[in-house]
């Protein structure tokens, strides 16, 4: 149709060059506005970004020399002894980590999954009201809540407490991102399954939860990649141990807190061990959320 | 009491509310079994709130309320002791948008208000499974591509994938809500074959915005404007010699 067209009207030869077109005024000024706002936007990116690789390029590159696998599988030595390494810590930041999640997780989803369902009951408005405030306060604060409430009571320093405070720190974030996941799965998809004669529970559980899984997943690995760099809350908790821990209910060392040790001690060893567990920590976050986001991505393909 | 095609579900004053805006006023209707009910009516009419009141899918939007009373089979779905969860199994539901599940495959989808519901065993749910994909027409289709994402499917399949899904619970009734209003010509032709095949062992109520189709496929025809039932009856007399002005207006074109 088109072509038996162009035969009649046929298209008008392009006009020869004539140099470069000058356009009017206003699309001139819009053009420079627009190519002003490119650049701001670029700069400002640019900028939000930078002190992310200053930090990394600094912390890798005084971390790296002292990065050894003695790091990895001995204890830290005295200090004037050259050697040692902070494996007691590594092992207590992955033991509270993961007793932290397994406190802060069920409770997160459950509380997202309340607030997310029945936004207009009083108890959820309440309950969103407060998530959003925890969300706020200093980590120091709730170290400071952990040992008042539980160091205090028990007699002592533990990874119990310390993993508390750490649960507490995860849970406005795992509940959030819960909350917003659910929100974004299309309200057709409860009505099919209700439409099915299931009960609503199963229907959240088994179909929404599981359409949003992916999603989920990540907000609490993020969750746990923050919970693993706070040093804050386990300062007056969990404290830190030298040694092997012995059990949950004892002192016991974490990366955070160790390198904060090492970082103020006075001496020159201990200050490249603390730079080479940042690069070691820093690491361990960064590969939790490059992980999360990949996994992600792939999935919503 | 010998009756050839006694009343399923029956509706009896039926109104329902968004907040203050009342969607459906005072709507009796019965629908008898093996027939297909066709809601027509312009936008806005109150068509498919009042379809979704008949399995209790309206209270599951927020401020909404249900005055009246839905039997079926003589009992008040909306008596206190009845649990909506109930109704649902026995009064299926399609949607306007395919909405497979996509997390599942495309047999998944299919048992999945059987696995979810329990009690079933592996053997009894695969063969429930191809009994309702049969039913929907979708059998020979996919029966190589089970395995194979719900979503993975044309727009026409999928749609007939949801009536499987819900004919998979073996419901006695099946409200579909314009069903075909976002396939293509064929994919609904091959619906409303389906539904023509269906209404042997199902009572069907679709609420459709296309008339030709309400005239092909169903036996009775209600007519619905501003919340208001006009007019109902057998399907060629709503179509030949309607007895209300408005529903002539409308049949022929004249609005809506």
């Amino acid at each position: 149709m088109f072509d038996s067209r162009s035969k009649d009207h046929a298209p008008e030869p392009p006009p020869a060059f004539a140099g470069p077109v000058k356009l009017p005024s206003i699309q001139r000024r819009r053009h420079f506005k627009s190519l002003l706002a490119n650049v701001i936007l670029i700069t400002l990116a640019g900028m939000a970004i930078l002190p992310l690789i200053f930090v990394f390029t600094y912390i890798t590159s005084a971390g790296l020399p002292a990065l050894n696998l003695d790091l990895f599988y001995r204890l830290p030595a005295p200090p004037g002894e050259t050697g040692g390494g902070m494996a007691n810590a590594i092992v207590g930041s992955l033991v509270m980590v993961v007793l932290s999640s397994l406190m802060a997780m069920p409770t997160g989803l459950l509380c997202g999954l309340y607030v997310a369902e029945f936004p207009h009951q009083r108890l959820a408005r309440i309950l969103r009201f407060i998530i959003d405030l925890m969300t706020g306060i200093p980590s120091i604060v709730i170290g400071l809540f952990a040992y008042a409430t539980l160091v205090v009571p028990l007699g002592g320093f533990s990874a119990w407490a310390g993993s508390a405070a750490l649960a507490v720190i995860m849970l406005p974030i795992v509940s959030r991102t819960t909350e917003e996941i659910l929100r974004l799965i299309p309200a057709q998809l409860r009505e099919a399954g209700l439409a099915l004669g299931l009960p609503r529970w199963k229907v959240l559980v088994r179909m929404i939860m599981r359409a949003g899984r992916s999603a989920i997943a990540t907000g609490v690995f993020l969750a746990i990649a923050r919970a693993a760099g706070e040093t804050a809350p386990l300062l007056f908790t969990s404290f830190n141990n030298q040694y092997w821990n012995t059990g949950l209910r004892e002192p016991v060392a974490s990366l955070p807190v160790q390198i904060y040790t090492y970082a103020i001690s006075p001496y020159e060893e201990w200050h490249r061990l603390a730079w080479a567990g940042s690069l070691i920590l820093v690491s361990v976050v960064f590969a939790i959320n490059l992980i999360c986001r990949l996994v992600l991505k792939r999935q919503t393909k | 009491m010998l009756k050839i095609q006694p009343t399923v579900i029956s509706a009896v004053h039926v109104s329902a509310w968004y907040g203050s805006h009342r969607a459906v006023q005072d709507i009796s209707l019965d629908v008898a079994r093996g027939h297909v009910m066709a809601l027509i009516g312009p936008s806005g009419c109150g068509k498919s709130t009042f379809l979704r009141c008949i399995n209790r899918m309206h209270e599951e939007i927020d401020h909404t309320r249900v005055e009246g009373k839905v039997l079926y089979r003589g009992e008040d779905i909306y008596g206190t002791d009845v649990d909506p969860v109930a109704v649902r199994s026995c009064i299926g539901m399609v949607f306007q948008k395919p909405n497979p599940f996509p997390t599942m495959s495309v047999g998944e989808n299919v048992i999945t208000g059987l696995k979810l519901r329990g009690g079933y065993s592996r053997s009894e749910m695969e063969g429930r499974m191809e009994e309702a994909l049969r039913r929907a027409a979708l059998w020979d289709e996919v029966k190589n591509k089970l395995r194979a994402p719900g979503t993975s499917l044309s727009g026409g399949q999928q749609q007939r994938l949801c009536i499987a899904r819900a004919l998979a619970v073996q419901p006695e009734v099946l409200l579909m809500d314009e069903p075909t209003s976002a396939l293509d010509p064929i994919s609904t032709g091959r619906i409303e074959e389906l539904m023509t095949e269906l209404k042997k062992s199902v009572t069907i109520i679709i609420v459709t915005h296309n008339m030709q189709q309400a005239a092909r496929i169903s036996d009775q025809t209600a007519f619905f404007l501003m919340g208001r039932l006009i007019e109902k009856g057998a399907t060629e007399q709503i179509f030949n010699a309607p007895t209300k002005e408005e529903t002539e207006n409308y049949i022929s074109g004249r609005f809506g």
